[in-house]
């Protein structure tokens, strides 16, 4: 068998069988941020915690600890190694086009995999914000209801595409938006191309 | 890379050596089966004698083996005999008004399922107890309730090995007057089987699960239950499957049963040897785990081992680095949210049936390869569980 044969890259090969910056559990740090996003039900968890330069508003150190695949272990390695050094305004903006870039990409059905680390991190720096007195900076991130009828947030609509739907028809099937008046169409079919723009293209 | 270990043999197995050679000699057979000159004549021979061959290793008669591409297309030609509802079709099967089958079953069954309950077919899925076995009174409800045509359930599960009791299943089935199916794929090969006796109307078999080539099954179905073919366009199966046979891939397929039928006794306790070998190793070296399946009727070549806080496709990577190839039952390595439906099905809790990999052993499987897969594998949790948020400081859950 040819190790170049591998299922990821060899990036990603690199990093899930040595990943970077694993908070360990005999850590006895004090971090200045903690973000925990995900949840074990869906099979991924991912945290956070970051030790900031205050005066220069600089990431001095990313560590985290995942639940979840080589492609959820190596995105968080490749982001912990990024965002070193890196200005928090800088590290906020961060998406997960950045990370599986760095990793030399990934399988489009592994995408959704990589979508945690980014969002620990701005969870991190937001608790970083909330402890320092600058909650001004914190952008809230707040779902707007799409779907009056079924319920079905923008976040819902980009967590399907995430999960593969690239069609109208696909985008009710994973979230049962528009099945009822079907008013929505139009803002849903808008924000379909949106995400599909953001995360695949 | 070095070593290489294969424990995933129900996804498929190697091609038995002996196989092999057959299928190489296979090679210039070319002939049709259906041409009457002399080349048809001998593919013609050598088919039948495979279907004699099968038929007896599984207690049937020739007549009642059909030769079909795959073990799904065998599965899907079952579930589509009771959905045809044409008032024009005379064909004694005609629209069901219940099929019954399990929470458990193969995706080709359930996706078959979801399609012919779109053409009006009541279907109803069994649950499973926490060891993969079948609700027998749930079974019986719904065939005293009335309306049932068909009851399908597999004799042994791909992931969790658990064993259910077809004898007893079919016998139900019939009291009630609905036929019974059971794929049998994992089943055929491994423990043995006589459809006589287990008085089954429709069994699944699969080449490629027992050493030989892929592209090849059969269905058996009983003398005198009515049948309706799913493909076709030919005369070929006496009617019953058009398409010209696969001639290589029957002739393959013929020789891995006759490897089976020579090879099969013995191997149970071997397997046994090994299987207790690598739960005991498992549990002595790794906390927080959990085994799925039934402790006792199950397939004994394989395991099947939840493993909190460690997700299941990072431990499969890790394994397949050390050249050990398993598969899993997570939701990341097959690009879904939701893990193994049949392990969810047995009641685990999802963080536990993320972590779930599956060990099937085969032929080749050896001590030395059990004990060189326990020199790796609890290493590769602990590195998993140190960096999990699932699992810190050893309780999980957190």
């Amino acid at each position: 068998m040819e190790n170049n044969e591998w299922v990821y890259t060899e990036k990603l090969k690199e990093h899930f069988m040595h990943p970077q910056n694993v908070l360990s559990d005999e850590d006895k740090t004090v971090y200045d941020g903690k973000g925990i996003v995900g949840n074990l039900k869906c099979g991924d968890q991912m945290l956070m915690v970051i030790r900031v330069d205050k005066e220069k508003g600089t990431i001095l150190e990313c560590k985290w600890k995942t639940y979840g695949c080589a492609s959820a272990i190596a995105s968080t390695s490749v982001l912990s190694q990024m965002v070193k050094g890196m200005k928090l305004e800088d590290a906020y903006k961060l998406s997960p086009k950045d990370v599986t870039a760095k990793l030399g990409g990934l399988p489009e059905h592994k995408i959704h995999c990589s979508v945690l680390g980014d969002k620990a991190l701005r969870a991190a720096i937001n608790d970083y914000y909330e402890k320092n007195g600058m909650k001004e900076k914190i952008v809230v991130e707040e779902a707007k209801i799409i779907c009056q009828c079924m319920n079905v947030t923008d976040h819902e609509i980009e967590h399907a595409v995430l999960e593969g739907a690239r069609t109208y028809y696909e985008l009710q099937e994973h979230t049962k938006l528009g099945t009822v008046c079907g008013q929505c169409r139009e803002t849903a079919e808008k924000l379909l191309q949106e995400y599909i723009a953001k995360h695949f293209k | 890379m070095g070593k290489t270990i294969y424990l995933d043999n129900n996804a498929t197995t190697p091609l038995h050596p002996e196989v092999k050679k057959t299928l190489i000699e296979a090679m210039d057979v070319f002939g049709n089966p259906s041409s009457m000159h002399s080349f048809g004549r001998i593919a013609r021979k050598k088919v039948e004698y495979v279907r004699e061959t099968v038929a007896k290793f599984i207690g049937a008669v020739s007549e009642e083996i059909i030769f079909v591409g795959s073990g799904s297309e065998a599965n899907n030609t079952v579930l589509s005999l009771f959905s045809c509802c044409s008032a024009k079709c005379g064909h004694p099967i005609k629209c069901t008004t219940q099929i019954i089958t399990t929470s458990i079953e193969h995706p080709c069954i359930l996706e078959a399922s979801k399609c012919v309950a779109d053409r009006g077919v009541d279907i109803k899925y069994l649950k499973v107890d926490k060891y993969g076995k079948v609700d027998v009174d749930e079974l019986t409800g719904y065939l005293k309730a009335g309306g049932v045509g068909l009851v399908s359930i597999m004799y042994a599960n791909n992931e969790i090995a658990t064993i259910q009791d077809i004898k007893r299943l079919a016998a139900l089935a019939h009291e009630y007057g609905a036929l019974f199916h059971t794929d049998a794929v994992q089943a055929v090969g491994k423990i043995p089987i006589d459809v006589r006796d287990l008085d089954v109307d429709f069994l699944t078999i699969s080449a490629h699960k027992i050493y030989g080539p892929k592209g090849i099954g059969a269905l058996y179905v009983k003398k005198g239950v009515p049948f309706c073919s799913f493909i076709r366009g030919g005369h070929q199966e006496k009617g019953r499957r058009a398409g010209t046979e696969n001639t290589m891939g029957i002739i393959g397929f013929g020789k891995a049963v006759e490897m089976r039928a020579a090879e099969m006794k013995g191997e149970h306790e071997r397997f046994m040897a090994f299987k207790a070998r690598l739960k005991e190793g498992i549990e002595k070296n790794i906390p927080d785990i959990r085994f799925n399946g039934h402790p006792t009727d199950a397939l004994a070549s394989t395991l099947n081992v939840s493993f909190a806080g460690a997700e299941g496709e990072a431990i499969l990577l890790y394994l397949d680095l050390e050249g050990i190839a398993v598969s899993t039952g997570s939701a990341c390595a097959s690009g879904s949210l939701d893990p193994s439906h049949v392990i969810l099905a047995t009641g685990v809790d999802v963080e536990y049936a993320h972590g779930s990999i599956r060990f099937s052993m085969g032929r080749d499987t050896t001590k030395e390869d059990i004990d060189y897969l326990l020199s790796k594998l609890p290493g590769i949790i602990q590195k998993i569980r140190g960096m999990s948020t699932a699992y810190i400081g050893g309780r999980h859950g957190k």
